[in-house]
């Protein structure tokens, strides 16, 4: 039995189908990156695997158990913004989780709980890099560290999947770099499953052990909403080419023209 | 350069702003002068002498029927039922409005009556605040509470939906119950803002306390104005409003520089 098992999804808004006949299977450990246009149902997937969306139609497993159907603490996730508390300092930010995981009614924790609570953030901070930014507000980092800071925030948790949504989408070429190698770091040494949508071809392909290109096989000019996408690449990577990426990119940018006519 | 290019340099903005207030001063002096030249007795529009010497009477010479000093007397029993009045809205506010902004059950329960109830006029049912409640502090306070609460419920509930949508599936991420999301997500964003909402109540907040107080009431701010009407006591009415100005812009202030003192992170743009 595969880690999380995906058969026959459907999803649907009223007629627009947004996925038709997804199906997966995903092992412990991979980390996943979905590409493809936007309106393709990637981040739709995300959110399913998050439990903020429940699927029309199919099975969505966790190891053989339906997907509960709200979030929960073993799913973490990280978005492009808002990820993280304004009106707690990083330290706070991080502390939350456990926190909350302790004190189900006061929420706060105190005295010796607290100190032994705040060595782990401690550590999770260092291994993000934000050791030096421990007592800042969130407005004072920059968008790179806000991402540090919610990743921290989220594999402080221990999830059993972490979930990224475009979350290195507004950050500047350089920064996105840093993050990347960060995210590999991160990914060997606590061994967490990981998905990741972006809109970034390249970043798919350079990430991560598996690329899945979600796209549309048919397209209807006159109804744009009538097909849905699946996942029509499945990649590993490593064993990915220059001409693959290509024809991926090349069929990508056409279902995007066709959303957009 | 076109007009809205030209900004003024920081002596000529305070010279703008206090300009107003002097040709205010300059005519109101000029038009007293002439009347009290024609009639020493003038009741209409008393000089500078006239106000200081009825501000010495009411704020700093015992009263000669009850012994109080009557401005300072006045003035504590306003303030009581004004905190009163607006800090039970403020906590009913907060109650109602975190309920309705973060469970829908609630909202959909709840949200259509508040703001069915801040529609009411609320001197409408200051009759019914009497008869109900009587003519004691009770029915004023009531009339503040009633006229403030609505809308500031309205307002935080808004301020709650404001909150990023990411941020409430994040929290649950990390495990968070419905209680954890109110007490530690919710609440804590909201309540600088709520000190917001109380500063904008606070105008309409002070218009229900002089109107309670005029019609029925024995000592405060209001009361004070609407009796010595009677007798034309201008000296006394003009000191009192400028005093009831003074006293708003101060306790606005206040509530200013608390929400600044205690959230830091929400005026440095971090939300």
């Amino acid at each position: 039995m595969s880690f999380i098992s995906v058969n026959k999804l459907w999803k649907e808004y009223g007629d627009q189908v947004v996925l038709e006949n997804l199906n997966l299977e995903v092992e412990q450990g991979e980390f996943c990156t979905l590409v493809g246009a936007s309106g393709c149902g990637k981040s739709t997937f995300l959110k399913m695997l998050l439990g903020q969306e429940v699927q029309t139609r199919g099975e969505l497993l966790l190891e053989g158990d339906t997907f509960p159907a709200e979030p929960d603490r073993n799913r973490g996730i990280v978005f492009q913004r808002y990820s993280v508390f304004p009106h707690l300092t990083v330290r706070q930010n991080v502390l939350m989780g456990l926190e909350l995981e302790q004190k189900p009614i006061l929420g706060k924790l105190f005295g010796s709980a607290r100190a032994e609570a705040l060595e782990k953030v401690d550590d999770m901070l260092e291994l993000v890099g934000l050791g030096p930014s421990a007592n800042k507000w969130p407005h004072e980092l920059s968008g790179g560290m806000q991402q540090r800071l919610a990743i921290a925030q989220s594999l402080i948790m221990r999830p059993r999947v972490l979930l990224l949504d475009e979350p290195f989408g507004a950050l500047d070429p350089g920064i996105r770099k840093d993050m990347h190698e960060l995210l590999l770091r991160l990914w060997r040494e606590i061994g967490i499953t990981i998905f990741m949508v972006t809109h970034d071809l390249h970043e798919g392909f350079y990430l991560g052990t598996r690329l899945l290109v979600f796209d549309k096989l048919r397209n209807d000019p006159h109804a744009p909403n009538a097909y849905g996408a699946t996942i029509t690449y499945d990649l590993p990577i490593g064993q990915t080419d220059e001409h693959l990426l290509r024809d991926i990119d090349q069929s990508v940018t056409n279902t995007a023209r066709n959303q957009a006519a | 350069m076109r007009l809205i290019n030209r900004t003024p340099g920081r002596l000529t903005a305070t010279a703008l702003g206090v300009l107003p207030f002097i040709i205010l001063l300059l005519i109101y002096g000029a038009a007293s002068q002439q009347r009290l030249a024609d009639n020493p007795n003038d009741k209409l529009l008393p000089g500078l002498e006239q106000m200081t010497a009825a501000v010495d009477r009411m704020a700093f010479q015992e009263d000669r029927r009850s012994g109080d000093y009557l401005m300072w007397v006045d003035t504590l029993a306003s303030l009581e039922r004004l905190g009163m009045g607006v800090g039970v809205a403020a906590l009913m506010a907060l109650v109602v409005g975190l309920a309705n902004g973060v469970l829908p059950l609630v909202r959909a329960n709840l949200a259509p009556l508040v703001s069915a109830l801040s529609m009411v006029p609320p001197l409408a049912i200051l009759p019914i605040l009497f008869i109900v409640f009587g003519l004691g502090e009770l029915s004023k306070v009531m009339l503040i509470v009633i006229g403030t609460a609505p809308i500031m419920m309205r307002d935080v509930a808004q301020r709650v939906s404001e909150l990023p949508g990411e941020q409430l599936i994040k929290i649950q991420t990390l495990g968070a119950n419905s209680w954890q999301v109110v007490t530690r997500m919710a609440l804590p964003q909201v309540l600088p803002r709520l000190i917001d909402a109380v500063r904008l109540s606070l105008g309409p907040a002070w218009l229900f306390l002089i109107a309670a107080e005029a019609i029925a009431s024995t000592e405060g701010l209001g009361y004070r104005i609407f009796l010595v009407r009677r007798y034309l006591a201008m000296d006394v009415i003009l000191p009192y409003v400028i005093w009831i100005t003074l006293l708003a812009i101060v306790i606005d202030q206040c509530l200013r520089l608390a929400n600044r003192r205690l959230f830091p992170w929400y005026n440095a743009g971090g939300h």
